[in-house]
């Protein structure tokens, strides 16, 4: 509008009007960015202007040598307020290297991880040992809660799927041995099976999932939150008071809970074979008795502990890493349950190497 | 001292008849509140009396019980998402402990609302605006790259300020800005919020316990005490009234202190 009272130069004029706000930054920076230089903006026209207006103008100026006329005093404060604010900003943290960094950094990490496992491990067994000297250090009420949340509350999921996991086996293995007319050793499959390995496995990988992965996430709420820094200044420590009370649920709950998943895996299992390959309850029961060695029910029970152990170790170890924001919270849990199943397939098969060497086939 | 604004004065965001209630507990009863364009309005109020349910209530993010909301001339109760969405657009809000995107760098979290509101402005201008974005609200060059985990607490403040800023707000809400800083941090934040308002043409409704930022900022300040704001006003003129709250509030020691510095 005010463009007529310009002196008649060479310079392109651009002049906008009405508001000059953050609305329409889009059309303001493909106008500015048409016009060839030397540009003059002419603001006599602006009735309204925020700082992303100014910032434009302010750019303009700046990178193209742009002339500014008819700036009142309100837009003229404004844009020099956006002009000492002026100080290149970097958005992203600087990029760490390629492949090879990102591998390496990966591989540092994990070492990092395993040796401060081991570390924790050795935590974890003074406080055992400090215990074991001074029992009344132990927190008999956190152990008796744990385990609650641990054992009791797990009974139902676990006997669920254990009993689906039986009818599984039964119904997968009757269909291959038919094929040989060998139906009848479906018996030993499903007690076999169940009993040596897929009682505790299964067992344990739901554990990881519902209380290693709680494990984690408590822990590392408590160090967000700085509980966990608060009980060190009280001198307690977090060890004994946060740790040793679930490991020991853990370590104590765990064969009781793979008896149970070994129970019921039979029980659908019995239920498959009564129903389909009409065997009566009695004589699979009788036929388990003397199918299934003594020994068996021992391998299962005896890695069941040491599953649990692992699974708590690992739960709280990355529980305790946590550090800083709560995504971290989230990472760890994850964390913790992708590593104690891993760790405890690995001992499953360490155990099965091992058990078989021994004889107990 | 009216609560009220008088006919004729258009209020940026006005309270009425506000009714709060938990189960049984009730927290406002029959609030009313009136916040004049262009003011810093200060809250305050013992703890439990609902300062934050008040500016929650206000801000859309607790429904209250009963009673009327206007913010920028639009009712806040009872409308719809697409409505809102105008309004939300028009304020900042920065919460008691920034409330950052932790897994977004601090540029990143002011370029949020712009990137939501305004999605056809691209990169290089988006950055150059979280640029002086942050240089405004007074945080060092290199902290747009960090992460909200690597800065201290009145780092985080200013960071969560500068994405209040984002939108060229009109309004502005502060939940205990100066809780946790350091007295000079403090006041750097107070002379902050105050060039922000002669700059930006921005209202402030700024709840605090801060007795220093009262008096140093405020050109008015509501007091909540018995399920209602009580009084609006100058400090000058609070004292006057016998209430004993505010007597206790503004007369005791610290209230002596920092009337006198």
């Amino acid at each position: 509008m005010a463009s007529t009272a310009l002196p008649p130069d060479s310079h392109n004029v651009f002049a906008p009007t009405g508001s000059l706000t953050i609305g329409r930054a889009g059309s303001t920076q493909r106008e500015l960015e048409a016009l060839p230089d030397p540009i003059m903006i002419d603001l006599s026209g602006v009735e309204r202007m925020d700082t992303v207006g100014a910032w434009l103008i302010h750019r303009t100026v700046r990178d193209r040598g742009a002339r500014v006329v008819g700036a009142g005093p309100d837009t003229e404060n404004l844009l020099r307020q956006v002009a000492e604010a002026d100080h290149p900003t970097e958005v992203l943290p600087p990029p760490k290297g390629g492949a090879v960094a990102e591998l390496g950094t990966w591989v540092v990490d994990a070492g990092r991880t395993m040796v401060g496992l081991l570390g924790f491990f050795g935590a974890v067994l003074v406080a055992f040992g400090a215990i074991i000297r001074r029992p009344r250090r132990l927190r008999g009420n956190a152990v008796v809660q744990r385990f609650d949340v641990v054992g009791v509350r797990a009974l139902g999921i676990i006997g669920l799927m254990s009993f689906l996991i039986g009818i599984v086996i039964g119904q997968q293995g009757a269909v291959q041995l038919q094929q040989f007319g060998a139906e009848v050793y479906t018996i030993n499959l499903i007690g076999r099976i169940t009993v040596r390995e897929l009682g505790p496995l299964m067992t344990a990988i739901m554990v990881a999932g519902r209380s290693g992965s709680a494990f984690a996430a408590q822990i590392g709420t408590m160090k967000i939150t700085e509980e966990v820094d608060a009980m060190r200044t009280i001198g307690v420590s977090p060890v004994e008071a946060l740790v040793v009370p679930r490991i020991i649920a853990a370590v104590l709950m765990m064969p009781l809970l793979a008896f149970w998943s070994m129970l019921m895996a039979i029980l659908g299992g019995g239920l498959f074979c009564w129903v389909s390959l009409e065997i009566p309850p009695l004589t699979f029961v009788q036929r388990i008795a003397e199918v299934v060695p003594a020994t068996d029910l021992w391998v299962g029970l005896i890695k069941a502990p040491v599953f649990g152990f692992i699974i708590a170790l690992a739960g709280c170890f990355q529980g305790m890493l946590v550090a800083n924001d709560a995504e971290q919270v989230g990472l760890k849990t994850t964390a913790a349950v992708v590593q104690s199943i891993f760790l405890v397939i690995v001992l499953d098969a360490v155990f099965a190497v091992f058990f078989s060497s021994i004889g107990w086939i | 001292m009216s609560i009220v604004l008088p006919e004729g004065e258009t209020p940026i965001i006005s309270v009425r008849g506000l009714e709060n209630r938990f189960g049984d507990q009730i927290v406002h009863q029959d609030l009313d509140l009136d916040v004049r364009r262009g003011e810093i309005l200060g809250v305050v109020g013992g703890s439990g009396t609902g300062k934050s349910v008040l500016m929650r209530s206000i801000i859309g993010l607790q429904t209250p019980t009963a009673g009327d909301i206007q913010v920028l001339g639009e009712n806040m109760v009872g409308r719809t998402e697409d409505e809102a969405k105008n309004i939300r657009r028009r304020w900042g809000i920065l919460f008691q402990n920034g409330a950052l995107f932790s897994t977004l760098t601090v540029a990143e979290n002011v370029e949020v609302p712009i990137r939501e509101y305004f999605p056809f402005i691209k990169p290089p201008l988006l950055h150059e605006i979280a640029g002086y974005k942050i240089a405004m609200s007074g945080l060092p060059e290199n902290a747009g790259s960090k992460y909200p985990a690597e800065l201290s607490g009145g780092m985080r403040k200013r960071a969560g300020l500068a994405r209040a800023l984002a939108l060229d707000p009109e309004l502005l809400f502060l939940d205990e800005p100066t809780a946790g800083l350091d007295p000079i941090g403090a006041q750097a934040f107070d002379q902050l919020t105050l060039n922000l308002r002669e700059r930006l043409d921005l209202t402030v409704f700024l709840i605090t316990h801060d007795l220093d930022t009262l008096y140093a900022i405020c050109d008015r300040v509501a007091v909540l005490a018995d399920r209602k704001v009580i009084a609006v006003d100058t400090i000058d003129r609070l004292l006057q009234l016998d209430h004993p709250w505010i007597q206790e509030y503004f007369n005791g020691p610290r209230g002596r202190a920092a009337a006198a510095a």
